[in-house]
């Protein structure tokens, strides 16, 4: 489903990605680990095409179509879903407005109708509740006053609303407690299909616990330096990320 | 809150302006008046070659056509021009003195009474002082030891005769003598400032100083400062600067410019401590002061902090030009202002180069029965793309018959900019102040605390030993102002 | 005073046909302000309340103006006919400054109520005419505001006696309507008296291709606890200009809700004076202009918190395309002893060119301690990151872009006390982001 080969990319002149190898198959769930500033985030927004990014060298297909020739949206209405690690609030644009427009925009691309005010509102509500999103939630403006735990969850309602193929996580657990983990994580699971594939990205096994992964990477100074499968999760979260540094002997 | 603004003012006021002393030093002052000759005659005791006469003369003449700006937020009182004196020379010789053997003891002693040593090994470590007393400078310390780097620091005068052509070059290339009424008389009838070089690539290693004075009565000070930063140099430099108390008004027209080069940066910090006048608004400096620094080069950096506590009147705005790409500037001030002082000041940012950058932060602090303004402009011209801009004004007040105001200016002529300005205006709260009687801090202390507080974002941005000072200075300024 | 001498010839010459075709109480102060225009002449830019639109030279030209108050062949409910549903105004018709004599079925008025031509009301009711007329707007200190003085003949009252609730809006339509270039001196008068409600919704618009110049003064006295709402909407053409001069006062516990929204325009000046003289008044003062090709924009404001405990609110936001100029200039004075003001002002403005310039001058003026007052001022883009979250959710930049400007301004619509009007000016402002609405579309807000 993504092949990315030899991904170089860098933000204001600075080379953060050096030379990403992966591979995604449909169905399969994978884990990206490492520490900070290894460059998990930068992948994530390279693959949905952020602007402050320049890809240096490489390519990334998406099911067989060149992913970096395509400008945001169209990314996304082939089915790529990034949850955002920090999403962005957007005061006066209402959640309805903003999911309606995003909807019938994907549905435009497939050439399929736009939906009518009910069939969208019934949409909006049986998604919600996928990720026991309060209705009040879904009246405000775009993330706007959520609390961290909202948020998280408000991106997974959109990827319900937007059914992708692939969905990368970027840090979806970050700043949740134990029971916002859960909602989201769960939340994920209902969604995954044996025909979409996920992308997780984190710092800690505490998320796999929930979505298990099929194979775990560590990206280390911009490159894959490991991979295996969920039992390396398990070894990173008991002995921390020093021992692959010394394995690379640094 | 029960306010009594006044009930302590008088004798605190008089007690607290410690540098009130006059040095009783023959002064050799010319007569009171403003004419050519008068002009002529400045330029002849500095023995200045012809160009700069003709610059005083052009700037004179230009003066004449000129009237009082009436636009800022203050009331003031007609100046008589012609009753001023505009040279007065306390060291009584043709040439500032070559050693410390030649500078009378009398003005050593006033500036060891300032807290500003003259000699070199009691001076405050890593400082260097230009002392100007009146119209002339006294002594230029560790002038030496700077001109090893390469640094030029010296008083203005000794920079015509020294430096010829970097004065003729950078003088009035940032102020033009046009630029304003009060900038037009400078420019006519400048005496002594300081004038400083940082050559290329040089990190000037202490801070420099200049410690303005003014001392007989009848008289005003036009000094001019100018600070010239070539490529890839650093300088950090400082500005004090006290009055006798006075009954009478005493004008202090200023011009400092500031060229900054590639990649160069310059820190220019000012604590203003003119006589205020006294609590019945009497007497006090009348502070009309131009400052604008071009950052010239791409990349430069230059940072204005001011505490103004001081005079009677204030106008000042120091500004930046920011012409080189890549360009920053910051504007950090603290005015108080108690009894009858007044204040219009602030600061103007020119965006002129790609992505420059400038942050404004103005607090002011009024008290008694003055007034205090924050006037600025933030201009983005066509081709700033990318400039940026935040500021941020806030006021405190202290008494109900004082008054605070805030007069920004947006001039965007840039879709890519993004300005900001935020204001805010409030008071101690009571529940502030009582949360500290609480704890055992009297009224008096808690005020001081609490504004030191309010005025730490500023604070913080003055060299170490200026910003002890500036906050004993603030606590001083605003006693009696809360009963 | 070179555009000004043709107008003092012009009054000098034309006087008494000035002063009999209009009424009494309107001609009582015409010799004062013509002494105040002789001495003032139109403010130049030099006046920091002007700096940002040259008055005198829109005067300059020569403009026709219907001294004889000659009627204009038009039936304005042929031209305009109202079917926004729910809206269910009383509407009237002004064309020029004439109030149309024809009333529409539409309209009902309360007992007490008045509502017409200030030149009728004001031969029907000098006495009370005369006591407000002029009251506020004071010629001595603006040129602009002699200058109408002079000229009015005619224009609106409306009176809502004490006590009064009106349920229903009132809705001025504003037609400038003339086949020559033409000049237009209005005058609105509006008292709600104590403890009366009252809406009134004023619509500008123009309906032939010359060029307009229109003065407009508008005196609104509020009573203690009384409610007002003044919506002025201008969708005119771009050789339109317009001098707009509001002037308010309100009494103690009175809510005011002060809204203008600058649709299409050719150059405006809006200035708008609010005198808080009763303890607990409010006001909300908003405002947006949405302004491409030369359109220009300018905004004045005034609230003189003149007693204890009132509240100002204010919110302004500009979008500038092409070479559009946008100012904002909002001053708040807090007197000496109008201690526990609460006072808060916004303005903020997105460029979507480099040619569209913004000036933007908020300024507090404050002499009590014990207030809040704060102002924020923005010039900048659509923000990135919010662009970029809804492209990657698959909403096309074009389209985000759309929604965020909806956004922008949705906060000033969003002040508005009508539901219906509301929702009108939501459409209104889709079709105008979207290029839908080139012109005046005569009145788009009834048709």
């Amino acid at each position: 489903m993504l092949e990315i080969k030899d991904l170089h990319a860098s933000i204001n002149g600075k080379e953060i990605l050096k030379g990403i190898n992966l591979s995604v198959k449909t169905g399969e769930v994978h884990a990206i680990m490492g520490p900070n500033g290894s460059g998990k985030s930068t992948l994530s927004n390279v693959l949905v095409g952020h602007p402050a990014y320049e890809v240096t060298r490489g390519s990334v297909t998406f099911d067989g179509k060149d992913l970096l020739a395509m400008s945001p949206e169209d990314r996304s209405h082939e089915g790529l879903f990034l949850s955002f690690q920090y999403p962005v609030e957007i005061p006066g644009v209402s959640m309805v407005n903003f999911m309606r427009t995003a909807v019938n925009e994907q549905r435009k691309y497939k050439g399929l109708p736009a939906l009518t005010a009910s069939e969208f509102l019934k949409l909006m509500r049986q998604k919600r509740e996928v990720v026991e999103l309060d209705s009040k939630l879904a009246n405000r403006s775009v993330n706007e006053g959520f609390s961290g735990g909202e948020k998280k969850r408000n991106e997974i309602f959109q990827m319900a609303m937007l059914e992708p193929k692939l969905s990368i996580l970027d840090e979806t657990d970050s700043g949740l407690d134990i029971d916002a983990l859960r909602i989201v994580a769960e939340g994920v699971n209902k969604l995954k299909t044996p025909e979409t594939s996920c992308i997780v990205i984190t710092h800690y096994q505490r998320l796999l616990d929930y979505i298990k992964p099929d194979i775990v990477h560590v990206l280390y100074k911009g490159r894959i330096v490991k991979t295996a499968g969920p039992e390396l999760a398990l070894e990173l979260e008991e002995k921390g990320y020093d021992w692959i540094k010394k394995e690379l002997g640094e | 809150m029960q306010l009594e603004p006044n009930k302590y003012v008088k004798e605190l006021t008089r007690e607290k302006y410690k540098y009130g002393f006059t040095t009783d030093i023959h002064t050799d002052i010319i007569d009171r008046g403003l004419d050519e000759n008068v002009v002529r005659l400045i330029s002849a005791k500095k023995n200045e070659p012809e160009w700069l006469l003709n610059f005083r003369l052009k700037a004179y003449r230009h003066w004449l056509t000129m009237d009082m700006p009436t636009w800022a937020h203050l009331t003031i009182p007609d100046i008589d021009y012609q009753a001023i004196s505009y040279y007065a020379d306390p060291t009584r010789k043709k040439e500032g003195p070559k050693s410390l053997d030649d500078v009378d003891p009398e003005l050593l002693k006033t500036f060891n009474k300032l807290g500003i040593p003259l000699e070199e090994q009691l001076a405050l470590s890593g400082m260097a002082v230009d002392a100007v007393m009146d119209s002339v400078s006294v002594k230029t310390t560790f002038k030496e030891t700077l001109m090893e780097k390469g640094i030029i620091f010296c008083s203005i005068s000794e920079a015509v005769r020294e430096h010829p052509d970097l004065v003729k070059k950078y003088l009035g290339s940032v102020v033009g003598y046009r630029d304003n009424f009060f900038a037009a008389l400078n420019s006519a009838v400048f005496s002594d400032g300081s004038f400083v070089y940082i050559p290329k690539g040089v990190r000037c290693p202490m801070e420099l100083s200049t410690y303005f004075r003014i001392n007989a009565a009848g008289t005003g000070q036009f000094e001019r400062t100018l600070i010239v930063a070539d490529d890839d140099s650093y300088v950090s430099y400082l500005e004090g600067c006290t009055a006798p108390m006075r009954d009478e008004n005493q004008l202090h027209a200023a011009i400092v410019e500031i060229v900054v080069l590639d990649r160069a940066e310059v820190k220019y910090s000012t604590v203003q401590n003119w006589y205020p006048g006294d609590a019945e608004g009497k007497g006090g400096v009348y502070n009309f002061v131009t400052k604008r620094g071009i950052c010239k080069g791409e990349g430069s950096k230059l940072s204005w902090t001011q505490v103004e506590t001081g005079s009677a009147i204030t106008w000042k705005y120091p500004s930046c030009i920011l012409s080189g790409d890549n360009s920053t500037a910051e504007f950090y001030s603290v005015a108080v202002t108690n009894n009858y002082q007044q204040a219009d000041t602030g600061t103007k940012m020119i965006h002129l180069g790609r992505n420059t950058r400038s942050t404004i932060v103005s607090k002011g602090i009024s008290a008694g029965r003055s007034q205090n303004s924050y006037r600025g402009l933030v201009r983005v011209a066509e081709r700033a793309d990318g400039a940026r801009n935040y500021s941020q004004c806030d006021s405190l007040l202290l008494g109900s018959e004082c008054g605070a105001h805030t007069f920004p200016y947006m001039d965007i002529h840039n879709e890519t900019a993004v300005v900001e300005h935020e204001a805010t205006t409030s008071k101690i709260s009571e529940d502030q102040l009582f949360y500290c009687n609480q704890r055992g801090i009297s009224t008096e202390d808690a005020v001081g605390l609490i504004v030191n507080g309010y005025a730490k974002e500023v604070l913080n941005k003055l060299p170490m030993e200026f910003a002890v000072e500036a906050q004993k200075l603030l606590s001083v300024s605003l006693e009696g102002s809360v009963g | 005073m070179k555009a000004e001498q043709q107008y003092i010839d012009l009054f000098t010459q034309y006087e008494a046909l000035l002063c009999r075709n209009s009424a009494e109480a309107m001609n009582a102060p015409r010799a004062k302000a013509f002494a105040d225009f002789e001495r003032l002449g139109f403010p130049t830019r030099k006046e920091e309340d002007y700096k940002y639109t040259e008055v005198g030279k829109y005067f300059a030209p020569d403009f026709g103006l219907n001294l004889n108050r000659l009627e204009f062949p038009v039936n304005p409910y042929e031209v305009f006919k109202c079917d926004v549903p729910n809206m269910s105004t009383s509407l009237y018709f002004v064309v020029n400054d004439t109030f149309d004599k024809h009333v529409h079925p539409s309209a009902q008025l309360p007992e007490g109520v008045l509502f017409g031509s200030l030149k009728e009301m004001a031969r029907l009711y000098p006495d009370l005419i005369k006591s407000y007329y002029g009251k506020l707007a004071d010629t001595s200190q603006d040129g602009l505001t002699a200058f109408n003085t002079m000229f009015a003949q005619d224009g609106v009252l409306m009176y809502v006696p004490s006590g009064v609730v009106m349920e229903r809006p009132v809705q001025l339509v504003n037609i400038l309507r003339a086949d020559v270039d033409f000049m237009v001196n209005r005058r609105l008068l509006v008292i709600v008296e104590k403890d009366a409600q009252a809406k009134l919704l004023v619509c500008d618009h123009a309906m032939d291709n010359v060029n307009f110049l229109s003065t407009q003064v508008t005196e609104v006295f509020v009573g203690e606890n009384a409610v007002f709402d003044l919506y002025e909407l201008e969708e005119t053409h771009n050789s339109t200009v317009r001098f707009n001069q509001l002037f308010v006062d309100q009494q103690a516990g009175s809510n005011v809700l002060l809204n203008g929204i600058t649709l299409h325009n050719g150059t405006t000046r809006n200035t708008t004076r609010v005198t808080l003289s009763g303890e607990r008044a409010e006001v909300n003062l908003c405002g947006m202009a949405i302004a491409d090709k030369n359109e220009q924009v300018d905004n004045n404001t005034f609230i003189d918190h003149k007693v204890p405990g009132c509240t100002s609110n204010e919110l302004f936001k500009y979008v500038l395309d092409d070479q559009a100029t946008g100012a904002f200039a909002g001053k708040v004075l807090v007197r000496p002893g109008a201690q526990h003001t609460s006072s808060q002002q916004t303005n903020r403005n997105l460029c979507a060119t480099r040619e569209a310039r913004m000036y933007t001058q908020p300024q507090l003026e404050i002499y009590a301690d014990d207030v809040k007052c704060s102002h924020g001022a923005t010039v900048g883009q659509l923000d990135e990151n919010a662009l970029f979250y809804m492209q990657q959710r698959g909403i096309p930049l074009k389209e985000a872009r759309l929604l965020l400007m909806f956004a922008f301004v949705g906060e000033v619509i969003d002040c508005i006390r009508m539901e219906a009007l509301k929702d009108r000016l939501h459409r209104l402002v889709e079709k105008r982001f979207r290029g839908e609405l080139n012109k005046c579309q005569g009145c788009a807000i009834c048709k």
